[in-house]
């Protein structure tokens, strides 16, 4: 008999009040802030995304002008990169789960995680302002000079958005960090961690080191364009490819900030839904360390063709073969946990599936864009475009709604239909595909990015990549809906429905606020599902 | 249980049937231990922990202007040679004193926190406050002689000089990282004048001072970055215009 | 054009046969690990299907064999591609030593190609068919990039610097030109085509309305701008002669050595305190503001024109001169 009766006290009934939630130091309620947020986010970046590709349909400029569509595709990636990925799994899920999955009864700094809500909602807020006040033209990556001199647009505002919200991610990094090295319940050693937290580390090592670059960047790009300072001006000495290599130095690690994270869903819903310990645990784990760290020595191949001496360019096409054999391990990892499992086809396991086939699509080509006889060709096409959304949609937006489907029924204590999600998933798979894959016979055939208007040519392909974007605007919208409509009208879920291990699942769902009735110990290692068949609500 | 890894306990025991539980609370346990942590040092050790990787953050973010910085000299050595010509070496000498000497006056507060001397930490921190204060009066002396002689970057930039482009380039980045370690350093008065106003108020004993101890390694880290920056702006060439 | 979809580039340059067969073997080698990976996943999710989700997976930990194999053959793999597509990269930014230049630059938002003889061009570059020809440029204002697919090659535009591009055409015909890199505006705008035609039909196309040849034009900007009061021809003026020593060294002040190339030449005129010449003092002003980077380009050409000798004419006609048809293709 089901019921849409939620257990006694949980955190989400435990006080009404609106202060009680803007002045909160509950980690899960700070993750589900921040769901809120990043859906906004999500959903306007979505909006400047279905600009470009109603313009991109026809290759005559007739939807809106050079300028308008230039903002667009701007604010489509500044959005998407700072407001959606960076923070999605790790200050949404993250926040929710990582004190539960570690037996803890918050994060180690609660006062400093609410701050960093606040500064990521006044980051956004600025930003929305410069959205307001016309957008940004630079594209999401501002070089210069044409950001500094030349740009008519608001990117004073956008850089302050950008720079306040970059602390955000800063102090949830640090935040997380000391939360993994001194909350973890009595006995879970390190090898005793979830995958996920593994991955939460590997990504807040990342989020420290990297993030204050990005920050300082941004603050010469304003001090250059407000004050007239010649750092980066051509005229004066200045150096316009210095910009570059500081804004890479953190934007190519910020992408392992964005699918490190997702890895780390992946590998506990795989767990799951095969009822079997993820193969080759400590290689897993060790492989996001290497990401992290490796993610940090490869930024200059995106300067490839901009003048950096063809010996450099050897040794960052090197490291960025290298860079990908970790990820091709967590591959294989996966591919074997699979193997004698019990495989549990539900909607958190389809997710899985669809982010196997597409980051496997776009990890793999990024190997043609490490190799430097190839990426002379191939630099600033569809090509890249193709590559990238490939692993931020297919891989980082799969994993991230591959958890969210995963620990809803933990967060909201309700369950969702679990044939809608299916569905949606399905929808989102065939509409990413159609969306993205033409995109890389285009950048072959030569059509560059930010591109207005293009060659008559290659209109059959654009056309055919709208279809597929209309095609994930309906699956995102079907995903919203069945999932606001299992907050009022769901089943209560239970504590375990999915019969999962993990301490998160030990407790009840929604959780109460301090987690634990009283502190767990540990153990035993993360994945041990017993012949006596696992638990199922 | 199905999966076997996890028994429900207490682990602390008897003593402490008190601070757990979802029902009644009990100040049985320091006033300074916050809920989401089980001892005082367990506490310490994360505050700690927090701070000095926040320092690292700080490290990274100063890192950036150091290599635009490190470019341009390789790249312009003679216009930082006659940038750094035009900085006044007797006020940053004075400066670095300054600076060093308030991190000496910081470690005594530290160490008069840990000893539970209340009056000596404040009057420590009060001395640390004021040698950090003087340091940044001295710094707008420095910028407004700047201002006057317009070696601001900008539209009214004027420098004599077959360079004068190149040592642009070398004042923006004295600008920016004077002027960023400087922020540093206004928000490292606030924080010691609210450390200090805790320790007025009683606030630190023996078993718990961590803010004075975090803040003091806030403290060195920014006396720290002055101590690179004085040589890599002040002292560059200076042998050579000395002989 | 539109017949059909078009799914693959022409090849129109020696360099994309290069190109395309390294993108053949990459697409190939991931095609198989992918489909692998696919195989795998989805006979593994159909064979191992639980639909009770109540059964438990068989616990296997790991295989260290396993992790060793896929970790390194996957590397040794990666090697190989490494290794080719860096012979193939050098191939690219390594002309050969004979080569048709063909100066541009890039503005917002067109392309401005000046050929040597004295032929200008915007927006379109009329190349022969079988020579090599190098495209020496620099950006007036913004990053731009010049990139010509069907010749697969491309490199960016950067204000204050020289960038080049090289090609051995191997089609007659019209082939895109992009601007690859966003400018601004009209960054979709900044585009023309190159124009690859017969050696014979190239040359009556040469010699049509023409202007004055670049070292020309340059020699007028030397004369007009006051070079020629300070850089006398016995070097025994305010500034070295310059005759011969393009192509050389120059030994500066302070002991260094540097090449003499047109990067050195164009920094000696907009910022010319930067390497000053070896018993030499810093008197030369900067000419920043009065000469324009297509000045520059003509300055630089004049200055190759002066050899040792002391006979400049004889030498610019050397070089614009029409090569031999026969120029096989190069590698």
């Amino acid at each position: 008999m089901t019921t849409t009766v939620l257990p006694r006290v949980n955190y989400l009934n435990v006080r009404h009040t609106l202060a009680s939630w803007l002045f909160t130091k509950d980690h899960k309620r700070i993750g589900l802030m921040y769901l809120v947020v990043v859906t906004a986010a999500f959903a306007l970046g979505g909006v400047f995304a279905a600009g470009v590709r109603i313009e991109l349909t026809t290759p005559e400029g007739d939807f809106v002008s050079a300028d308008t569509y230039n903002r667009l595709f701007t604010m489509h990636g500044v959005a998407m990169v700072f407001f959606v990925l960076i923070p999605a799994v790790p200050a949404i899920l993250g926040n929710f789960v990582l004190p539960l999955m570690i037996g803890a009864k918050d994060v180690a700094f609660p006062k400093i995680n609410l701050l960093s809500w606040y500064v990521f909602v006044i980051g956004f807020v600025f930003t929305l302002a410069a959205m307001a006040f016309g957008g940004v033209d630079t594209g999401w990556t501002f070089y210069t000079p044409y950001s500094t001199q030349f740009s008519n647009s608001s990117v004073m505002l956008t850089g302050i958005g950008i720079f306040i919200t970059g602390f955000s991610s800063i102090l949830t990094g640090l935040n997380f960090m000391v939360t993994i090295h001194r909350m973890r319940a009595p006995g879970m050693t390190w090898f005793r961690m979830p995958l996920f937290v593994w991955a939460l580390y590997a990504t807040s090592i990342v989020q420290i080191l990297g993030t204050p670059v990005i920050a300082i960047t941004v603050g010469m790009l304003a001090l250059e364009r407000a004050l007239g300072f010649g750092i980066f001006d051509p005229r004066l000495g200045g150096d316009p490819v210095l910009f570059q290599h500081l804004f890479w130095f953190y934007s190519h690690p910020a992408v392992y900030i964005m699918i490190l994270p997702p890895m780390g869903v992946i590998s506990e819903v795989i767990a799951c839904f095969s009822r079997k310990p993820v193969f080759g645990y400590s290689f897993v784990a060790f492989s996001s360390l290497a990401i992290a760290i490796f993610g940090f020595l490869v930024w200059a191949h995106h300067l490839f063709v901009a003048g950096i001496s063809p010996y450099s360019a050897m040794v960052f096409s090197f490291l960025s073969f290298a860079v990908a054999i970790p990820s091709a391990v967590k591959t294989f990892n996966w591919t074997a946990t699979l193997y004698k499992g019990a495989i549990w086809w539900q909607a958190p396991m389809i997710w899985v599936f669809g982010f196997l086939g597409l980051f496997l699509v776009g990890g793999l080509t990024g190997l043609f864009l490490a190799s430097l006889g190839l990426d002379v060709h191939l630099h600033d096409t569809y090509f890249v475009v193709a590559h990238f959304h490939y692993i931020m949609v297919g891989g980082a937006i799969m994993g991230y709604f591959s958890g969210l489907h995963y620990w809803w029924p933990k967060m909201t204590g309700k369950m969702y239909s679990n044939s809608a999600a299916t569905f949606a998933a399905v929808l989102v798979f065939v509409g990413f595909n159609l969306t993205f894959f033409p995109q890389f016979i285009l950048g072959y055939l030569g059509m560059p990015r930010r591109y207005h208007v293009y060659a008559e040519e290659f209109q059959v392909l654009n056309v055919m990549s709208t279809a597929g974007a209309s095609l994930l605007g309906v699956g995102y919208t079907l995903i919203a809906s069945y999932l606001i409509h299992s907050v009022f009208r769901g089943r209560a879920a239970g504590d375990n429905p999915w019969g999962a291990t993990g301490l998160e699942w030990e407790t009840q769902s929604p959780p109460i606020p301090e987690n634990f009735d009283e502190t767990p110990i540990v153990t035993g290692g993360a994945y041990e599902y017993t012949k006596r068949g696992a638990k199922v609500a | 249980m199905p999966n076997g890894a996890v028994a429900h306990a207490d682990p602390h025991g008897p003593a402490s049937a008190a601070g757990f539980g979802a029902g009644g609370h009990d100040h049985a346990h320091h006033p300074a231990l916050q809920h989401h942590f089980q001892t005082l040092d367990q506490q310490h050790e994360a505050s700690t922990l927090g701070m000095w990787i926040f320092l690292v953050t700080e490290v990274m973010f100063f890192g950036g202007l150091l290599m635009a910085y490190l470019l341009y000299r390789v790249w312009y050595p003679e216009a930082w040679s006659e940038g750094s010509e035009e900085l006044d070496i007797v006020l940053g000498g004075f400066n670095t004193v300054v600076l060093i000497g308030s991190s000496l006056t910081m470690a005594f507060g530290v160490r008069a926190a840990q000893t539970g001397e209340q009056k000596a930490t404040v009057r420590w921190l009060l001395l640390t406050i004021g040698l950090g204060l003087t340091f940044l009066v001295v710094k707008g002396f420095e910028y407004y002689h700047k201002w006057e002689l317009h070696h601001i970057p900008g539209p009214n930039f004027s420098f004599e000089g077959p360079h004068a482009a190149q040592v642009q380039i070398f004042l923006s980045l004295y600008f920016g990282l004077t002027g960023l370690h400087a922020l540093h350093m206004i928000i490292g008065c606030a924080i010691m004048g609210v450390i200090t106003w805790m320790a007025h108020k009683k606030r630190f004993t023996p078993e718990w001072y961590t803010p004075v101890e975090l803040a003091g390694l806030y403290w060195h880290f920014v006396d720290i970055v002055w101590i690179f920056l004085f040589p890599l702006l002040y002292l560059v060439d200076r042998a050579r215009q000395l002989s | 054009m539109l017949s059909g979809i078009p799914l693959f580039p022409e090849q129109a340059s020696t360099l994309a046969p290069e190109v395309d067969n390294l993108y053949f073997f990459i697409t190939a080698v991931t095609a198989f690990f992918a489909l692998l990976v696919v195989v795998f996943v989805t006979v593994f999710a159909i064979k191992y299907r639980d639909r009770t989700g109540t059964k438990v997976g068989e616990p296997i930990h790991g295989s260290i064999p396993l992790e060793i194999g896929w970790s390194l053959i996957p590397f040794l793999i990666t090697m190989v591609i490494f290794a080719w597509a860096t012979v193939v990269f050098f191939q690219i930014v390594r002309a050969p030593d004979q080569t048709l230049e063909v100066y541009s630059t890039g503005k917002r938002w067109m392309w401005r190609f000046q050929h040597i003889d004295g032929k200008s061009e915007i927006n379109e570059l009329h190349v022969p068919l079988g020579r090599p020809v190098k495209v020496v440029f620099t950006s007036e204002d913004v990053l731009h990039s010049l990139y010509v697919p069907a010749f697969r090659v491309k490199a960016d535009a950067i204000p204050g610097r020289y960038s080049s591009i090289w090609f051995t055409p191997t089609k007659t015909g019209e082939f895109h030109l992009f601007c690859a890199e966003y400018c601004g505006t009209n960054h979709s705008g900044m585009i023309g085509k190159v124009v690859v035609m017969e050696p014979n039909e190239y040359q009556a196309w040469l010699s049509g309305d023409t202007g004055l040849p670049m070292a020309a034009r340059g020699e007028q900007l030397f004369q007009q701008l006051g070079c020629v009061s300070c850089h006398l021809p016995d070097g025994a003026g305010r500034g070295p002669s310059l005759l011969g020593k393009f192509g050389g060294q120059e030994t500066l002040g302070d002991g260094t050595v540097v090449a003499v190339d047109d990067v050195y030449v164009r920094e000696s005129i907009l910022a010319p305190q930067q390497k000053l010449v070896a018993g030499y003092q810093p008197l030369m002003p900067t000419f920043q503001g009065q000469v324009n980077e297509e000045g520059v380009m003509s300055l630089i050409e004049y200055i190759k024109t002066l050899p040792s000798t002391g006979q400049p004419a004889a030498a610019a006609q050397a070089r614009t001169a029409p090569a031999p048809a026969a120029q096989g293709g190069s590698r």
